[in-house]
């Protein structure tokens, strides 16, 4: 079986599964619990200055559904851990005492004090745990007093609290960084410039879940009031595996650890947030809805996947995928594909066929002499994707690449080398070619 | 030796009726139905929706389904079918809508409609939601002959274009068929009655019930009185088995039986026997045959002269019937009855075969023992009520009265629909087409 152990900012951990800073890892025991049950490590509920924060004591919780009750979307309006400083250092010493193997990051949100820092930093580092992680991402709540994603909104506040930390402890220092931002690097770049070993991400995003219509208040709702709070799940996935691919394929940010978190329910998720160099994965919701169990599957599935690919180690494919992860300027626009829609899979519902009359390029036919007949007009088809998108049936049409001949919606001949915008006669700021002169 | 015939009521413990005629397919929960619906692809110019003998737009009331919409879900239906919440019970689905569902070329599993069409219809008719108004009054009147779903379908949709309808019902009750003559444990919980109550709501529908064509009031009559008259007089009698003497005690007619069997206020009070051979391959051949046996009797046989693509009754039915432990007996057909004292103890049934593609009996027989031997071999139109104008009007070979595609008959004021017309499939679902198709017609003609 191949090699799972994890290294990241040189925390190390028998595989790179952790439990997220969250309810999941708030306490002793539901940590052992998690360490019973094969996480490789967690970061521990955030701790806060004394006295603790009060939580609502209405629902916390909001949820997003499919049809079956499957949460696709979670969000929470909890705060950091409401119990004691001291209490929780207890519980995490004896706790890193019992599972000297296991990764314990303690997640930690103070104001911009660096006395408080300087005190609580000196605690934490005695409780014997592997790493500290600053919570800069929270959207709710702590933010309204200035923490959490208030300061992950603020590079230079990243940049201060990161080096203020270096400075204080000699434990390594992740940054969680908030995703509630229009550009992830510029806060990934005031972490690496204050000196974090890593960065993980992405925290929860500012959201409403629903609005009940009867009482006209958002979701989840406490005494006829709702406040927004932070989303997370499997709907948050596409979001984070960009904001993890940024960071790796930014030439200044690229190298700096990342631990990725957002909607990580399985081993394959966590294999392409790895593909995007993740060094390893927090998991949150999915412990949350399924219990601790589900890491089972995390850690077979991906072993048996590594196996499949012949990766004996996780650095093996760790960023396997950056190279791809390119600019839409540098997208060859030589590529040319044509939907083809495979007649015996086909089961002639027609989506195809109505979401491309109605919506896009009017490329499929709905019917042949006089039968439903779904096909392919080569001559109308740009290769958009949507149709292979809306088909419920997996294989059942696929793109294909015209490797040559002409392109029977432009005429113009397959050129097989590449050509993007960068060198296109319509880009205005492409490379001129040479003028044209007239005698 | 004597087989007197083994006949009598309360077969079985109190409790077991309501049990055994309990919903045969019970309404899906909030949940079920919402991962059900679910399952919809809301496919392009849906096939289902082709499928349907009244054009329901499928995807589009399950979509309302989805969106928790139902009283809009309802709307679609039964706008296209008013008797949308009892074809969501009686509807072969199989064979229609959900036969053309295409879920099943993906994974032999269709979107359960029928099962949905309920969830949808059965708030509206729960809360009584009206969701039907009358246009202005057009000062014309219609005859209505035949309360059942034809003409009740005919009636409201001529209602609902303002015209004033009278509908003339032999029987005590309306409801035709569907209160009369579909299996109990389709329509459990006074289903038929409450759609009726229901579609008359709308108004300026009049019910003379006990009022029989040819008896109370004549066809010349209602011509000479009214704008217009629609027959839905169904077939009012049963085809014969072509046997000798088949008119003694214990040969019984399996729709008259279950007409007794719908209104009867005491399942348990009805006599059955242990042993029933049922002579027929349709719905009414299956009905009969699980509700004998949900009544206690002991061995239910169902003879059929053909093999069982040609039953008139759907694989649905025919699995339905096995699982009650009914016994199908393909290729056989009865020859003579085994008569005792006056009264049928068996019935003596020879096999069949296809020569030549014609039916034939191959001379083996066997005698199945019975204590009631059920006809359940189709029914026939009765025509007398309709005078000298039955020449005009029935197609002699089918048995059926002709019409147009508007339902229209030769008469140039008659129109015509349900199991009494050609074009008829035997099914409540294309009764109440052809009673809407009928109305719109009528509309037409009258307004031109």
């Amino acid at each position: 079986m191949p090699d799972l152990s994890c290294n990241i900012a040189g925390i190390r951990s028998p595989n790179p599964f952790w439990l997220a800073s969250a309810p999941p890892t708030d306490k002793e025991y539901n940590v052992v619990r998690a360490f019973e049950a094969g996480w490789g490590g967690v970061v521990w509920k955030t701790l806060g200055d004394d006295p603790p924060v009060v939580n609502v004591n209405g629902p916390r919780y909001g949820a997003w559904w499919g049809a079956d009750r499957r949460v696709m979307g979670f969000n929470n309006i909890e705060l950091i851990s409401d119990r004691s400083f001291d209490q929780n250092i207890a519980e995490i010493t004896r706790v890193k005492a019992a599972w000297p193997g296991r990764a314990m990051v303690v997640s930690v949100m103070f104001p911009m004090e660096r006395a408080v820092w300087q005190r609580r930093l000196a605690q934490i580092e005695a409780t014997g745990a592997d790493g500290i992680e600053l919570n800069l991402g929270c959207p709710h709540g702590m933010s309204e007093r200035g923490m959490g994603a208030a300061m992950g909104q603020q590079p230079d506040l990243i940049e201060t609290v990161a080096r203020w930390c270096k400075e204080l402890t000699t434990l390594p220092v992740i940054v969680k960084l908030t995703p509630n931002i229009t550009n992830i690097v510029p806060a990934a770049l005031a972490a690496k410039r204050g000196g974090a070993d890593a960065v993980s991400l992405i925290n929860t995003i500012n959201s409403i879940m629903a609005v009940d219509l009867d009482r006209m208040a958002p979701e989840p709702t406490i005494d006829g009031k709702g406040s927004h709070g932070g989303y997370c799940g499997p709907a948050v996935k596409p979001i984070a595996l960009h904001m993890v691919g940024e960071i790796g394929r930014f030439p200044e940010t690229r190298g700096l650890p990342v631990s990725a978190i957002g909607g990580i329910g399985n081993w394959r998720d966590a294999a392409e947030f790895m593909a995007l160099g993740a060094r390893n994965l927090q998991v949150c919701t999915a412990a949350m809805v399924y219990g601790y169990k589900i890491i089972d599957d995390m850690l077979d599935g991906l072993a048996r996947w590594m196996d499949s690919k012949g990766y004996q180690r996780l650095d093996d494919f760790i960023g396997r995928a950056l190279p791809n992860l390119v600019d839409w300027k540098s997208l060859n626009l030589n590529y040319v594909t044509k939907a083809r829609i495979d007649q015996d899979l086909c089961i002639k519902c027609g989506r195809c066929h109505i979401a491309c009359e109605d919506t896009s390029h009017q490329a499929i036919t709905c019917s042949r002499d006089g039968q439903r007949h779904f096909e392919v007009i080569d001559a109308e088809c740009v290769g958009c994707n949507l149709c292979v998108e809306v088909c419920p049936v997996e294989d059942c049409i696929s793109m294909v690449r015209l490797e040559n001949g002409i392109d029977p919606r432009t005429g113009r001949a397959i050129d097989p080398g590449h050509a993007d915008w960068t060198t296109h006669p319509n880009n205005v700021l492409a490379t001129a070619p040479e003028p044209v002169t007239s005698d | 030796m004597s087989t007197r015939r083994d006949v009598a009521s309360e077969r079985l413990e109190p409790d077991c009726y309501e049990r055994n005629f309990a919903d045969i397919k019970p309404a899906l929960t909030q949940h079920q139905a919402a991962v059900e619906a679910d399952r919809c692809y809301f496919c392009f110019d849906a096939p289902c929706t082709t499928a349907c003998p009244t054009g329901i737009d499928i995807p589009d009331f399950i979509q309302k389904i989805r969106s928790e919409n139902l009283i809009g879900s309802a709307a679609d239906i039964l706008g296209a079918n008013i008797f949308g919440a009892m074809c969501a019970r009686v509807c072969p689905v199989e064979t229609l809508c959900e036969q053309a569902c295409v879920r099943n070329t993906a994974e032999e599993k269709p979107v359960a409609i029928g099962a949905l069409q309920r969830h949808a219809t059965d708030v509206v008719l729960r809360d009584n939601v009206q969701l039907f108004t009358r246009a202005p009054p057009s000062g014309r009147r219609v005859a209505v002959v035949g309360g059942g779903p034809a003409g009740l379908s005919c009636a409201h949709r001529l209602a609902m274009l303002g015209h004033e309808v009278v509908v003339f019902e032999a029987r005590a009750r309306l409801g035709g068929l569907n209160e009369h003559g579909i299996a109990a444990y389709k329509v459990n919980g006074g289903i038929a009655q409450r759609e009726i109550d229901y579609l008359l709501e709308i108004g300026g529908i009049e019910v003379h019930t006990g009022t029989r064509l040819g008896e109370q009031v004549t066809l010349e009559q209602l011509r000479a009185g009214y704008d217009a008259v629609f027959l839905g007089i169904g077939l009012a009698d049963v085809n014969a088995l072509g046997i000798e003497s088949e008119a003694v005690p214990g040969v019984v007619d399996a729709v008259r039986y279950i007409e007794a069997l719908r209104q009867a206020p005491e399942l348990s009070a009805l006599p059955v026997g242990r042993r029933i051979v049922v002579i027929g391959g349709g719905m009414t051949a299956i009905d009969i045959a699980v509700q004998t046996r949900l009544l206690g009797a002991d061995e239910v046989t169902i003879v059929y002269r053909r093999g069982p693509e040609a039953m008139g009754a759907s694989q649905w039915e025919r699995d339905l019937a096995q699982s009650q432990g009914v016994k199908l007996r393909y290729w056989s057909r009865p020859r003579r009855l085994i008569l005792d004292g006056g009264e049928a103890t068996g019935v003596e049934v020879e096999r069949t075969l296809l020569v030549d593609g014609a039916l034939v009996g191959s001379g083996e027989t066997e005698v199945l023992a019975a204590d009631m031997v059920f006809k359940a071999i189709g029914q026939k139109i009765v025509t007398d009520p309709l005078d000298a104008s039955a020449a005009d009007i029935l197609d002699t070979r089918a048995g059926r009265l002709r019409v147009d595609a508007g339902r229209r008959t030769s008469l140039g004021n008659v129109w015509a629909g349900g199991d009494c017309i050609g074009t008829s499939q035997d099914l409540t679902v294309a009764a109440v087409e052809d009673g809407k198709r009928a109305a719109l017609d009528i509309h037409r003609v009258l307004g031109a």
